[in-house]
């Protein structure tokens, strides 16, 4: 930029010439000067005043336009926040040991109505009593036409009754996705799974609540959102429970019991292989019956007599004693005990079964063969009542049992209140204490498992804590063998299955009357057993209500007769299902003469 | 020089802007197909718990007895029995090869009686 001289010497020279002050033109030059100045700097701050507005303008204007859209638009929820898996309201399914399906979901239909939005609701009615026949039309119809917004009509549909009334055409008739709870074996195993029903409703969905059983007691885990595609895994095992289920319904119409009940128990780790009680019903459509005033509780079907039913168990308790006798070291197998009957304790009388007497002496083994209650019973006053009930509790016969069924925990057994030296003699031998079979079963697991307390579970597990010893192995032997006997020869006779040493003590109970007193023709019949007796594996309890034998002259109402040959034939059917294999039994040593020179 | 800048600025909010623009419908098109996709699953593994449930229902032991029983005569199908089971000891040997004997020649002479 070329700077102009503020004296530019021609002009000056000139001025001078012509007698002028070359002060004015220095003057001249530097207002120009000045002129030209302002005007550049007042062109730069205007472009840098609009440039500044347009930038505010800019920001102002985005944030204006963000919040109008903001104010203007419909809220909608930000989809997938982060990388969480959407859940899904379904309960888990219930599988037996196998992975084969129990209790699985079904996605069905509900309906539903809005009575104001119909346009014919008089002939809507009468098309819907065409295809749900238990609607009353003149019922819809008042229902349809008294001014309400909104009814339930059914909570499920199938689909052919779903596409029924898609044909209909009626709007107001509107259907509700529904998650149906479906047993595909219909009553088997219907007692440990027990059932479920709908909780909340609404119009998009329903919660399914467990009802009774497993799905009642497991209800927390099968509705857990996190588990729900786990399935949970029960320890029956679907083939054995079904044949269990076939022979017991069997045998009780052969042996014209009224109710029966079976346990199948693993020893070692107190699974249960199956379960099942009869009368039985269909936890798809579970009833609810009407029952008359003097019925017992075991008349409902509902009832599960192998966890609820507490019985005397009778003659199948004498074990416990001689068990823990010998455990004790108070007496061997060998040992002879006064088995002298009748015998007098105070005022009472203990007699033997049809007022035998096998006495004077009788040994250990012999009174389980026998099935002596005066033996049994001076074994319990050796042992003395303390230390019996401290035993049958770690048996686990006095309290309720720690099955997943949500019936357990309220089924308390019958102890009497105090324990005299007369409750120790009767309860040696399963009088005046009452238990539930399933109780029993955990009890006899512990006697042949080598003696360790076993808690009865329905869920399938691989790893279980090493249990608590209550009973010496040598004593839990010994027992076994001395059940062994009974088997081969002794009360249950008709036990004797063929390649499977069953061991197993009967027990028969007369059922107490409602008013106090017995009955004298409706007894109990239990028969508890372990197979195979030279490694025991599995426990089986066999319970019959009133049964009656009556192939023979007059009609006989002992277990030895009932629930044994019933027994028997499960064990037959089960054993090699479970895997076990048919085993020659060694014969007995006084079987072979000894040959000496 | 400046200028320059200036237009290689601008040319670059505008390729940016451009770019934004696609990504984002980008990225809507893919939220529209998971969720086809995830529905599409939904109804698949409906499905497939009908499926299940219905394989389950065919095979409930009540009907596999009732049609064991029913076509007992094309199947022979009876119940597991213990005597089915047995031990490897009872598999007899097979029968040592019988030697194949062809032109069989008499060394057995005939006596001729020598009276």
């Amino acid at each position: 930029m070329t700077r102009t001289p503020l004296r530019p010497l021609a002009r000056i020279l000139q001025a001078r010439a012509k007698g002028e002050n070359p002060d004015g033109i220095e003057r001249e030059n530097l207002r120009l000067r000045n002129d030209a100045t302002r005007d550049r700097d007042r062109t730069r701050a205007q472009i840098r005043l609009l440039m500044l507005s347009a930038g505010f303008l800019a920001a102002f204007s985005t944030i204006g336009v963000q919040m109008g859209s903001l104010a203007a638009s419909v809220p909608v929820e930000p989809r997938r926040a982060g990388a969480g898996v959407e859940v899904s309201a379904t309960r888990a399914d219930i599988l037996d040991r196998g992975g084969r399906i129990l209790a699985t979901n079904m996605l069905t239909h509900a309906l539903y109505a809005h009575p104001k939005d119909m346009i014919d609701p008089k002939g809507t009615a009468e098309k819907l009593v065409a295809i749900f026949p238990e609607m009353k039309a003149p019922d819809l119809q008042r229902r349809f036409s008294d001014g309400r917004n909104f009814m339930w009509l059914r909570r499920v549909l199938s689909p052919e009754q779903m596409q029924a009334v898609h044909d209909i055409g009626d709007p107001g008739l509107l259907f509700g996705p529904r998650e149906m709870r479906l047993y595909p074996n219909g009553t088997l195993a219907a007692h440990v799974l027990g059932g479920a029903a709908f909780g909340g409703e609404s119009v998009r969905s329903a919660e399914v609540i467990g009802t009774a059983g497993i799905e009642l007691a497991m209800d927390a885990r099968l509705r857990d959102p996190l588990q729900a595609t786990t399935p949970l895994s029960l320890s029956i095992d679907l083939t054995v429970q079904a044949t269990m289920e076939e022979i017991l319904s069997a045998g009780m119409t052969m042996m014209n019991a009224k109710g029966a009940a079976g346990i199948l128990m693993d020893v070692k780790s107190g699974e249960i292989l199956a379960l099942a009680s009869y009368p039985t019903f269909d936890p798809n459509d579970r009833p609810n019956p009407v029952l008359a005033k003097d019925a017992e509780p075991g008349d409902n079907p509902l009832f599960n007599r192998a966890v609820q039913g507490l019985y005397e168990l009778g003659s199948t308790f004498k074990i416990f004693a001689a068990a823990q006798g010998m455990d004790l070291g108070l007496v061997g197998p060998e040992t002879l005990v006064d088995a002298n009957a009748p015998m007098y304790w105070g005022k009472h009388k203990i007699k033997e079964f049809e007022g035998k007497n096998y006495g004077p002496m009788l040994s250990v083994s012999d009174i389980i063969t026998k099935s002596s209650n005066v033996g049994t019973a001076h074994i319990a006053l050796m042992i003395g009542g303390v230390r019996q009930q401290a035993f049958l509790r770690s048996l686990g016969l006095m309290d309720p049992s720690p099955i997943e069924l949500a019936e357990a925990p309220k089924v308390k057994p019958l102890i009497p209140p105090k324990w005299p030296d007369i409750v120790t003699i009767t309860a040696s031998y399963g009088h005046g204490m009452s238990s539930s079979p399933i109780n029993l079963a955990a009890a006899y697991a512990t006697i042949s498992n080598g003696g360790f307390k076993v808690s009865p579970t329905l869920l399938h597990s691989t790893d279980r804590p090493a249990q608590q010893r209550v009973l010496g192995e040598a004593a839990s032997r010994a027992a076994v063998a001395m059940l062994r006997r009974v088997v081969t020869d002794g009360t249950a006779s008709l036990g004797e299955v063929p390649g499977y040493a069953v061991a197993g003590k009967t027990g028969t109970a007369d059922k107490p009357r409602r008013g106090g007193g017995y009955y004298d023709d409706k007894v109990i019949n239990t028969f508890a057993s372990v197979f195979p007796a030279d490694n025991p594996a599995y426990v089986l309890i066999v319970t019959l209500d009133e049964p009656v034998e009556t192939t023979g002259p007059k009609p006989r109402r002992t277990a030895g007769w009932t629930a044994v040959p019933v027994a028997a034939e499960i064990i037959r059917r089960t054993a090699p299902l479970l895997g076990l294999r048919p085993q020659v039994e060694p014969g007995p040593f006084d079987g072979i003469a000894v040959v000496k020179q | 020089m400046r200028s320059l800048l200036y237009i290689a600025s601008a040319l670059a909010v505008m390729a940016l802007a451009f770019w934004a623009y696609q990504e984002n419908y980008a990225t809507q098109q893919a939220l529209r197909d998971r969720d086809a996709l995830e529905s599409g699953i939904d109804v698949l593994q409906d499905a497939l718990a009908v499926q299940r449930a219905e394989w389950a229902y065919l095979n409930r032991p009540n009907r596999l007895r009732e049609l064991a029983t029913v076509n007992f005569d094309a199947l022979g199908l009876l119940p597991l029995e213990p005597g089915q089971l047995g031990s490897t000891a009872e598999v007899v040997y097979p029968a040592p090869p019988v030697l194949d004997v062809e032109n069989p020649v008499d060394v057995i002479g005939d006596q001729e009686d020598p009276l």
